[in-house]
């Protein structure tokens, strides 16, 4: 386990998960945060940007001015670190990469969802951040992807099925993923504007999302994948219809969960129990590294419906780069990550 | 300690267990009824159903 404190740099600091690293940073015990990039910003105070972070003496910094950093993490816009990937190696040990440039395996990949890919030739070093399915690849690991926030909700929905057996990878997989407007950047644009976001339920991904190609690529089986726009500012809610060959009965589904998932630090189960949230919600993980998963049977049409909630610039973005980062330089895994949410909370 | 009927996670049980007690289970959330004390018995609880498309 590291035994002193690491420096860190987050790249792309103004972004809203540039505000979450540096609002995790803060909190954590084993890092000290040295700089905040923003070319928009530069010598303006984070707290001015990020009204939670009011009253830290940090300032943005222009990224030409990077210093030399025990750990980097990268919130560009897709296409920036994969050009710039050389610059980021050089000025630190370990690099996390928020972006979709390192996420995929191969070239080939990023050519059919992507525009390609100027470094194919380090996909091969790069290791994908999400530790309930690549932990014992991330440790030691120097160049970390940090997972896509539909993606990683999807195959936390999912993992467990195939992990058991109960999903071969021939069945239809069928996803609708409801999604809130932090999913689309501080940038915003039409389509974001309060007028025309609040209040809808928008089909905006009905097929072809690129967050499909990371889920084939963990999962070994290609998913009919849908995305609406919802009112929230943050969370992602997965619903996967599917439908096993085989009998399976509610001890099997209990089974693979738990065995999955019981020993996970961020990881809970919601499958109809008691209460008011009988299922994966958003608003119980808002703000948290947690990821809730909770499934039904309905054995009338031989399915089985499964739920998954996430906050999508938590658990899935930056929540989960911090986790990556903490098994990769040997912190306790939970270090800096610790919030467990709010309760009773309005749309989050 | 006793084992819940819905997901098979153990159940950690306080030492004045009483028959007709409902306690619920801190891994699947599943609301249940102790039918014996000893040994422990439980058994799924009935729950109130709600249907909001009625």
């Amino acid at each position: 386990m590291a035994d002193e404190s690491l420096s860190a740099s987050v790249v792309g600091g103004s972004g809203f998960t540039g505000g979450e690293l540096l609002r995790l940073i803060d909190a954590h015990s084993g890092l000290e945060i040295q700089q905040a990039t923003s070319r928009s910003y530069d010598g303006k105070s984070v707290g001015s940007v990020h009204p939670n972070l009011r009253g830290t003496d940090l300032r943005f910094s222009d990224p030409e001015d990077l210093e030399s950093v025990d750990v980097l993490f990268t919130a560009t816009p897709h296409g920036v670190s994969m050009e710039q990937v050389d610059t980021f190696r050089e000025v630190a040990d370990t690099v996390v990469d928020l972006s979709a440039d390192f996420r995929l395996d191969s070239e080939a990949q990023y050519d059919e969802w992507y525009d390609g890919h100027s470094r194919p030739e380090l996909l091969d070093e790069a290791e994908y951040a999400l530790p309930e399915i690549n932990r014992e690849n991330l440790a030691g690991a120097d160049l970390i992807a940090s997972g896509g926030c539909n993606a990683t909700a999807t195959i936390l929905g999912l993992y467990p099925l195939f992990e058991h057996g109960v999903l071969s990878g021939s069945e239809q997989v069928v996803v609708d993923v409801k999604v809130g407007s932090s999913e689309g950047g501080a940038g915003g644009g039409e389509a974001s504007s309060h007028p025309e976001r609040s209040g809808v339920v928008r089909p905006y991904a009905p097929k072809g999302h690129r967050h499909e190609a990371e889920i084939e690529q963990f999962l070994g089986t290609s998913v009919s994948f849908t995305c609406h726009a919802v009112d929230m500012t943050r969370g992602a809610s997965a619903t996967c219809h599917v439908f096993p060959d085989g009998p399976v009965s509610k001890g099997d589904l209990w089974g693979a969960y738990r065995e999955t998932y019981e020993d996970e630090p961020f990881m809970r189960m919601a499958a109809g129990g008691s209460g008011v949230y009988r299922y994966p919600e958003p608003k119980a993980v808002a703000g948290t590294n947690y990821g809730e998963v909770g499934f039904e049977l309905d054995p009338s049409n031989k399915r089985v419906v499964v739920f998954s909630a996430i906050d999508n610039m938590m658990k899935g973005s930056a929540g989960q780069a911090v986790h990556a980062a903490n098994v990769a330089l040997g912190f306790e895994e939970t270090a800096g990550l610790e919030f467990q949410g709010l309760h009773p909370v309005g749309a989050p | 300690m006793a084992e819940c009927v819905e997901c098979g996670a153990d159940v950690a049980l306080h030492d004045d267990l009483e028959v007709g007690e409902i306690i619920d289970c801190t891994t699947c959330g599943a609301e249940l009824e102790v039918t014996d004390t000893n040994p422990p018995v439980l058994q799924k609880a009935p729950e109130l159903e709600e249907d909001w498309g009625e």
